[in-house]
Formats: C-alpha cells, structure tokens, sequence
C-alpha cells in the first residue's frame, strides 16, 4: 500500500503496555499516523526488560495488531527505550580558530561538535543521544549557527543521554528476535517531548513529565533546545504496589481501586468515606477508607513530583520553565494530577496533546500514547536527514552496528 | 520497692467503688454536693497546687504534701503536710522515691487523717523526683483505704533530664496507676510543640502546669457543676484507667454566636493533639463542655460531631455543664489519651473492657471479672521488671515487603528505598 521508505514505526515496550505506532512520513514532510497496535505488558518491570519470553510475545501481538489496522509488513522500528539507569548530562566541547582571519567555516563546527562528543564515560555505557545545544563564539551565548562569524574559539554545549550497554541490548535483543530490524533506540522521555511540544513551547520553556507504569522520564526544554533530562524508576506500578501494601489487598485488587477511586489530591470530601469491596467466598467483607487510599497514592505522586523539582533545582533548570509543565503518560489519568504538580512545582500544568501530527483521532487523543507517536515523529526526523545526507544516516547504521558488535 | 503493698490494697476497694459510688455521684437534678480535695505532691505538685489556687478553683480544698520544708513554706495551701526526713534535715528526699516512700510509711497517720471525709481526692504530682514518685502511690493508697475516690494527675519530665528520671517516673507511673482509679498522664516532652526557641525555662514550667490545672478544671467542673449531662464517676476513672501511656489535655474557649464552630476549628489545630492527630491515635477521649444558659444542643452536638468524627476508635466520654457566670463563653476541654505501644495493647484492652461491664452490669459480675483476671499478676509481673525490660531495647528491624518489586534492582535516592511506600517512608499515620 504504502512505500516502504516512508512508513515509520515507533515501537515502545513499556511497563504496562507494549504500543507500536504506525506513521505515514508524506512527500510534504508530514507525518501521518496510520496503525497503532498496543498489547499488555508481563515481562516489564521499571521500564526494563525483566522477562524476555514474555516480553517477546506482548511486542509480536502488538506489532501484529499494528500491521492489521495499517494494512503493510513492519520491517524496522524505532525503539524506545528507558530505565534507572538512563542518565543525561551537559558536555561542553572547545575549538580553537586558527585560520588568519579567524572566521568560522564549517570544518570548525564539525570539529568542535566532534570535541563535544568526545566523552568520558565507562567502557559499558553507551551514549543514547548527544543533542546539540548553543554555540559560543568568544564566550557569546545562544549562537545557533556559527558559520560565517568571526572569533578566536568556538565552543558548543551537547546534551549527552547515555545508559548501560548490556540493558539497553536486552530491549533491542527482544526486538531482533522477531525478525525486526530497529532503525535506532531512542530515549522514551525525549520521544514524549517531541511528540507534545510545539516549537513555541520548546522556545519558552517547558518541562515534559511522562508518568509511565514503571518510570517517570523528564525533560527540560528551553530556547528551543534540551536543558535537561532525567529518569525516576518510579511509576504508577509503585502506586499500585504502595495500596496493595497499605490496604492490605492484592495487587490486582490494588490497581482496579486505583483506577476506580484513586485522586492526587485528598479531598475534604471524602474524609471518612469507605467503599465495600467484593470478597471471596468465606472471606469476612472488607471495606476500604477511601482517604486512605488517596492518602497514599498522593504522597507517593508528590514525592515523584518533588523528586523532579530538587533535580531540576540542582540543575538550575527550574527559572526557564515559562511555557510550564505538560503531563503525559498513563499516570495522567489520575484525576487531579495536574492540579497536584500545579501545587508542587507551583506553575501552570496541562495534560499534553499530540501536536502537528495528523491521523487517526483516538490515539492522538490518548496521553499514554504520547511516546510511541513521538518515537514515529522522532524517526520522521531521522528519515528526513538521511534524504537530505546520506552520510549522516550511514554514520548512524555504523554506530548501530558498533553498538551490537561490542555486545 | 516493695509491689505488693500498693498492689494489693486497690483490689479490694475497686470491688467495693459501687458501694462508694453512691455516696459520691449525684443524680443530675440536684446539685453535686462531693467534696473533693486536690493534694499537690512534691515540688512540682505544690507548684501546680499554687498556680490553682491563684485562679480560683471554687468548691475544693488544696492540700501540699513535701519534703522539702522551703517548698511547703511558700505554698498557700490550706492544709500542709511536712515529711521531714532526719537524714537530709528537711533538704527533701534527695532524688530517691525509695526514700519518699519510706517517709510516707512513717507518716501514714497524717495522710489518712488528710484524706478521710473527702469523696474524691485528686494527687497532682510531678513524677521523676523522690518526693512526687515516691509518696503519690503511698498517698493514692491511703485515699483509697479511707473510701476516697483517686484521681492521678501527674507530668512526667523532659527527656533532657536523663534516662534515669525517665525510667523513675514509669516506674512511679505504673505503681500509682495501681493504686490510683484513673491517672492523667501528661508528658513534658510534648509541651516543646508549644513553645519556641525563647521560652524561658520558668515559662515552660509554667505552661506545663498551666495545661495540668486545666485538665483538673475540666474534670472538676464536671464533678461540681450542675449538669446537663453527667458523667458517672466511674465512668471517668474508667476511661482514664489502665490505658494511659500518655495523655493530651487541651482547653479552648469560644465567644459569641459562632462559638461552637469556633472551639471546634481551634481543638483540631491545638498542638498539644497534634493538629487533631492525637484524637485519632488516642484510646480514650474525654471532652467536657462548659457554657453559660444558653448553650445549645446544637452547640454540643457541633463540638461533638468534629470530635468523634476524628477519633473513630476512642471511647469518648462528654459531659456538658452549666455555669452561670460563662454567658456567652464556651469552654471546651478535652483529656485525649492515648494507649501504651504494643506490647501492653492486651492488658489495656482487658483493662477497658473490665471497667465497661463493672459499670453496665451487676457488681457481682465485676468483682468475678476483677478476682479471676489475670491482670493484676500481670500487671505486678511488669512493674517489677518494668525497668529491666526497658533497658533492652529493639532494633528497628521492621521489614517493609516492597512486593512486586522484591526482586528487582533497588531504587536508592538519597540514601532513601524509593520501592518502599512513601507513606511507610514518611512515618504517616493510617487508621
């Protein structure tokens, strides 16, 4: 149906579900969604492959699902991927001028790039992402394009995401044994962001929050590049688990009361309040205290929010956030979610939407979604650059395939 | 310390209080004619005896009861009783309760002759010392023995003051819960919520017995006061016996129409009940309201309502009287208590238990209940090892299941286990 250059598939195996998105990368550059397949997660937990049998079939059923409604053969995906161990950092890389007018030519930028990439990391991480952020040219900041200036040194700032070698090869293995080739592994948190932001939002100032079922991933945008990006291996699996804990119910009993009767916030309202809950046969009958039950789902909701904010307080990355917070993830159905992170990082918090994106309806619509679309978008990108250079596209197969001989 | 002696002595008189009962609680149409005498126990309680006297307490007699000569002679007590040791000249009793306890031995005569004719006798004491320690067992035991109905009032002291003044007060603590009806046990520790960096030392004694003649005033007024609704005599010790580790006394008042709403905001930010926490915590809760004539149903219902709805698991006991001189004042106070840690959760809940039914049900049925219990041995068993037990302490070794998570990598952040609840984490409290 379609050509097979132009269909791109994010693929994300997450903690509670697996999600393959199906998009149409169009002659005009726009990306058009046009399957989306999706299966629960057994073999996830915090964001990692803890399973692989399991895991292997959840991902063949939901790029199964995928393939019927898009009505072609996936061949390649782009791969999410995330976990504790995910970290980012800021690199800054120096080049001298030397040349006699001392005017910045494109060799420059690519050396000084290339500096910036030059990174003393352990033998076993492996660099995820290395994002350009600003030139400076003699100490001026915010210079996005060098080229043509004049100068004694040019020095660029690189946002660098790495994570561990052998983990992040689990997740690809699990992909490579269903006969699927991954285009490239992307770090989930960055796929989300690119999938809300507009280029407005990313140009003031925003802060994406993905409130996953194992991991929370953060990133921080500001004058249009990444400030700043994190993973918390806390997700609404802990949220589960604490009521599990603190009701004294099982775990699937748990999940469907967090579902039911969960809240960010503890209202005045509900003091007192109890639910009945179906017993087995020969159990005595249970109810539960619903101010319990949000007792504890706030407190460990806000304490992921807190986490965050001393992150990016440490950061210093707090001042720039003018566009405000955008929530995205299955933890977003959580009613009052946006108000509790309005309360904690004391700025305005909206539930994102899948922007600049055309397709099918529904799964836009859906904040859990938000990461496989952005991972598609994420690949539109890459599809885009590869027309335009060839060159970069072949560097990135290289690295690839560096990344499975050193496995 | 000789247990037996303060032990055995209640037994008999608790068997007997229904008998005694009768002459001290007054059905609610006539006026409460039960004399009644606040004795103040060493250096503290003659403190505290003072500080009542100069606010004015209508309706009961003060009495001090010292070994220390200088105290006593600052006190403008009514009735003084000087313990004069030979041994310290009348210096006190030297820190020691074993000496306190002898000197009260000695001088059982002149406390009997204090206590006798008094209905309800109430021992103010500061607990910790020789004197307070010591003679307030002795003294609740006398009480009883002449047919008075105890009351223990007591503080028990800072934990700045040492392990060792903490460990004598547990001990006196215990012995006079033995021999006393019902103790109020109010810890220092706590009034530190209430005071800030600047508080002078005098001040925060001050604000401690403050609170001390409040809790007496709440209860006094319910047992002088007409009433409006009456609590049973017993019923009060009933609610402060056996299950005090410690108790919060707060006192509010409110003015004008929006009283009642106005008590009951303040009593759930007071900080001695810890923000309306120590009501859900506590075992036992005991609220007595004082308005002027036109105190309405409604009022106390409101009060009443905020109360109850945090203290869920409390038996709570409420008495409303009436006092002209209030008008438009509402005085709310409210005696929380709270029960000991776990291990003695078993004895106070036969302890309650016990005393509901002695109440409800035939005094036969409560003196089977009381001679058949395995309390007292129970009881006289953790008096005697109370402070060695104390000593060894358990390693907070308990063990949170992170459940699904009990095989996966451990998620450390800043030295905290994020798989843990936050609430577990936190300290918050569920109930």
């Amino acid at each position: 149906m379609f050509e097979p250059s132009s269909i791109i598939v994010g693929l994300e195996i997450g903690t509670s579900k697996v999600c393959a998105v199906v998009g149409d990368y169009g002659a005009d550059g726009a990306l058009n969604i046009v399957g989306l397949g999706q299966a629960r997660s057994r073999g996830v937990r915090k964001g990692e492959i803890a399973d692989s049998t399991l895991a292997e079939e959840d991902v063949r059923h939901a790029i199964a699902e995928a393939e019927q409604m898009a009505d072609i053969e996936i061949r390649s995906v782009f791969l999410g991927v995330t976990g504790g161990h995910v970290r980012g950092f800021n690199n800054r890389g120096v080049h001298p001028i030397v040349s006699t007018d001392r005017e910045i030519s494109e060799d420059d930028v690519q050396d000084v790039i290339k500096n910036a990439k030059i990174i003393n990391l352990p033998a076993q991480n492996h660099v995820l992402h290395a994002i350009r952020q600003h030139f400076l040219v003699d100490e001026r900041d915010g210079i996005s394009n060098p080229v043509g200036m004049f100068g004694s040194k040019v020095e660029v700032d690189m946002h660098v995401v790495h994570g561990a070698l052998h983990r992040l090869q689990t997740a690809i293995r699990a992909v490579k044994s269903l006969q699927i080739e991954v285009d490239d592994i992307v770090f989930t948190g960055l796929a989300s962001s690119l999938a809300l932001l507009t280029n407005e939002q990313k140009e003031l100032g925003s802060l994406v929050i993905d409130l996953g079922g194992g991991t929370t991933e953060y990133v921080v945008y500001s004058k249009g590049i990444i400030k700043h990006t994190g993973v918390l291996a806390v997700g609404g699996d802990h949220v589960s688990n604490d009521l599990a804990y603190g009701l004294k119910v099982p775990l699937s009993r748990a999940e469907q009361l967090k579902l039911e009767h969960g809240s960010a916030v503890v209202d005045e309202s509900v003091k007192g309040q109890t639910i009945p809950i179906p017993n087995d046969v020969g159990l005595p009958q249970k109810s539960i205290n619903i101010e319990h039950l949000r007792r504890i789902m706030a407190a460990r909701l806000e304490e992921i929010f807190q986490i965050i904010g001393q992150d990016l307080d440490q950061a210093g990355a707090l001042d720039y956030l003018r566009a405000g917070v955008f929530l995205c993830g299955g933890g977003t159905r959580i009613p009052q979610i946006a108000k509790l992170a309005e309360q904690v990082f004391d700025m305005p918090v909206s539930v994102g939407k899948t922007n600049s994106i055309s397709g099918l309806k529904s799964a836009l619509d859906q904040p859990e979604f938000a990461t496989a679309i952005g991972l598609a978008k994420f690949g539109s990108f890459q599809q885009r650059k590869r027309t335009v250079k060839a060159s970069l596209a072949g560097g990135i197969k290289n690295t690839f395939g560096q990344l499975f001989k050193r496995g | 310390m000789t247990n037996p002696d303060p032990k055995l002595p209640p037994e008999p008189v608790i068997d007997s209080r229904p008998l005694a009962s009768g002459e001290v609680v007054v059905p609610a149409p006539s006026p409460r004619a039960a004399s009644i005498k606040a004795i103040g126990v060493g250096g503290a309680g003659v403190n505290i005896i003072e500080q009542m006297i100069c606010r004015g307490l209508g309706g009961a007699g003060f009495a001090a009861v010292n070994t220390d000569n200088q105290s006593l002679a600052a006190s403008s007590a009514a009735e003084k009783i000087f313990l004069e040791s030979k041994l310290l000249r009348g210096m006190g009793s030297g820190g020691d309760p074993e000496r306190g306890r002898q000197l009260a031995e000695e001088n059982l005569p002149k406390l009997k002759a204090m206590c006798a004719g008094v209905d309800v006798v109430i021992i103010v004491a500061g607990l910790g010392g020789g004197a307070g320690t010591g003679i307030s067992p002795v003294l609740a035991r006398v009480a009883k023995e002449t047919g008075s109905l105890v009351l223990g009032f007591v503080l028990t002291p800072f934990e700045c003051e040492g392990g060792r003044r903490l460990r004598l007060a547990q001990h006196g603590l215990s012995e006079l819960k033995a021999a006393a009806d019902g103790v109020v046990c109010l810890p220092n520790q706590r009034i530190f919520k209430l005071i800030d960096e600047n508080t002078s030392v005098l001040d925060t004694f001050k604000i401690t017995n403050e609170f001390l003649c409040e809790g007496i005033r709440g209860f006094w007024r319910l047992l002088t006061h007409q009433g409006l609704m009456n609590i049973h005599f017993n019923d009060l010790c009933g609610v402060v016996r056996d299950q005090h580790a410690e108790s919060a006394i707060a006192a509010v008042e409110g003015r004008g129409a929006g009283r009642a709403r106005e008590v009951a905001e303040k009593l759930l930010v007071h900080p001695m009940l810890d923000g309306g926490q120590m009501l859900g915590e506590a075992a036992a809760v005991l609220v007595s309201v004082i308005g002027g004539p036109e105190l309405a149903m409604a009022e106390i219902n409101r009060v009443m309502e905020q109360i109850s709805r945090h203290a869920e698991r409390a038996q709570i006991l409420m008495g409303a009287v009436i006092d002209e001189s209030f008008r438009d004042r509402m005085v709310v106070t409210v005696i929380a208590t709270r029960k000991d840690g776990a291990p003695s959760k078993l004895e106070s809940r036969q302890g309650g238990g016990e005393s509901m039914p002695a109440d409800a049900f035939s005094p036969g049925a409560a003196r089977q209940g009381s001679r058949f219990n395995p309390r007292p041995a129970g009881d006289s068993a953790r008096t005697r090892k109370g402070p060695a037990k104390m000593r060894q302490t358990q390693l907070a070794l308990e063990m949170v299941s992170k459940g699904r998570f009990d095989n996966s990598e451990p998620n450390i952040h800043k030295g905290e286990d994020l798989d843990i609840p936050t609430y577990v984490r936190r300290g918050m409290a569920l109930n």
